[in-house]
């Protein structure tokens, strides 16, 4: 139903096909929070998988120990943005995967102050997500997720969820925060999952 | 949670556009498939050129309730792709596209009565154009007659920069009353008892209610200011889980 509005002409010449539908490029990295940022320190860090079959964690240096990846990916902020080709660094969570035993098909991931998404474990495995603590050739800052933040880049932004605590599989998908709060429970930005 | 309104896309229609500040414009658009929104919630904007390119935006809406008439106010982001089209090309009778009402967090909705409960009151910190979804949040509240205590703490550049200055006015006048606390950063009006400065921790705790008070508390503005704002909150005591925040543009 989409039609013309009266004098608005583009501006930014060639469409970049790299952005999804209803984005536009940022080079600049915005910040969208929903509440205060915590202030986690990496000592006291810890990340923590809790599965019917029990928890599993690991501290600053036992994730690491795990070994990082250098990845070059776009991400896709649900509220329009998109950045092209951003460096992190990270552990992929296939790692992770490799001492959990789990029969369920979806983790909600929770972070330091409260904030939870929702995903499916098929969508963290085969090389699609990372905890990373590194972005832009430097360590996370706090607003921007630091100590380290879960990385799925393939899935709007709100999914890569901040201040990275842990993740709790569930037999089946439940909503988050921001999935109660109005967005989608998916959140492909190829398919403009963004809203209800 | 709040009552859950069908986000989808709707046509809007100008009905009337005029200067809010010296880079601001209040848009008045007429919605007539628009279900009501709730105070603090935003809708996303969405322009087609003739070759087919669009550019979609998020904006806060500076009205709340059940009308059909919706009102933006946008502030231009200089090189900006859309809000330059919004401040400085649409005029009346111009039509563009709407999805939303979005969000169900960052919104204040009169609380159901609850006998013998004391309401917890409510505290908004705003930082330049940030005042827009507070501001619909301070009318929705005088509009409800609701008793609960409202403070509202304003950051702006300069007297001319105030969004929504004579409604807020009113505001402070009503019953029940906002109470009003301009920060100017600039350049103060000239009767003005402090000097223009930031928003710092002292003027944060002189101007916001205790956090022993328990508000809720609303801080919407640019980045830099709400984590410093929402830092200082939290240092203070308030709960983070009773600080609600937007922050637009990056860190």
């Amino acid at each position: 139903m989409s039609f013309i509005t009266r004098g608005f002409s583009s501006r930014r010449g060639e469409r970049d096909p790299r952005l999804p539908p209803g984005q536009s490029l940022v080079t600049d990295w915005p910040v969208l929070s929903a509440g205060p940022t915590p202030e986690v320190d990496p000592a006291d860090w810890e990340f923590v998988v809790r599965t019917e079959n029990g928890a599993h964690s690991w501290n600053w240096d036992e994730l690491h120990a795990l070994g990082v990846e250098d990845i070059i990916t776009d991400i896709h902020c649900v509220t329009h943005w998109t950045k092209l080709e951003m460096p992190w660094r990270g552990v992929p969570l296939d790692k992770i995967w490799e001492s959990v035993e789990t029969e369920h098909d979806y983790v909600m991931a929770h972070s330091y102050g409260g904030y939870t998404t929702n995903v499916p474990v098929e969508h963290l495995l085969d090389g699609k997500s990372w905890i990373a603590f590194e972005a832009d050739g430097a360590p996370l800052d706090p607003e921007h997720g630091g100590p380290a933040r879960l990385l799925v880049p393939h899935l709007y932004f709100w999914k890569s969820a901040k201040w990275i605590r842990g993740l709790v599989t569930m037999p089946s998908d439940e909503a988050g925060f921001w999935e109660q709060n109005g967005y989608h429970l998916r959140g492909d930005p190829w398919l403009e999952e963004r809203y209800w | 949670m709040t009552s859950r309104r069908p986000a989808t896309w709707h046509v809007a229609t100008v009905v009337d556009s005029r200067n809010e500040t010296p880079t601001a414009r209040r848009i008045e658009l007429d919605v007539p498939t628009w279900p009501g929104n709730d105070a603090g919630s935003h809708v996303d904007v969405r322009l087609t050129a003739p070759d087919g390119y669009q550019a979609t935006r998020s904006y806060s809406i500076g009205s709340a309730g059940e009308g059909t008439r919706i009102v933006l106010a946008v502030d231009e982001v200089p090189e900006g792709e859309v809000s330059p089209f919004l401040v400085h090309e649409l005029r009346a009778g111009d039509q563009l596209e709407l999805h939303g009402p979005l969000g169900a967090f960052f919104v204040w909705t009169p609380p159901p009565p609850a006998p013998g409960e004391t309401p917890r009151p409510v505290q908004l910190i705003a930082g330049g154009s940030g005042v827009v979804p507070l501001y619909a949040m301070a009318a929705a509240h005088a509009e409800s007659g609701d008793a609960t205590q409202f403070r509202l703490l304003y950051s702006v550049r300069t007297p001319e920069d105030v969004f929504f200055r004579d409604e807020l006015t009113a505001l402070t006048v009503a019953e029940p009353a906002l109470r009003l606390d301009i920060v100017y950063t600039r350049r103060a009006p000239p009767d003005w008892p402090t000097p223009p400065a930031r928003v710092t921790r002292d003027r944060l705790q002189a101007a916001a209610l205790p956090a022993a008070s328990r508000p809720r508390v609303y801080v919407c503005g640019p980045t830099p200011f709400v984590e410093a704002v929402a830092g200082w909150l939290i240092d203070a005591g308030h709960r983070p889980g009773d600080v609600r925040t937007e922050r637009f543009g990056g860190s």
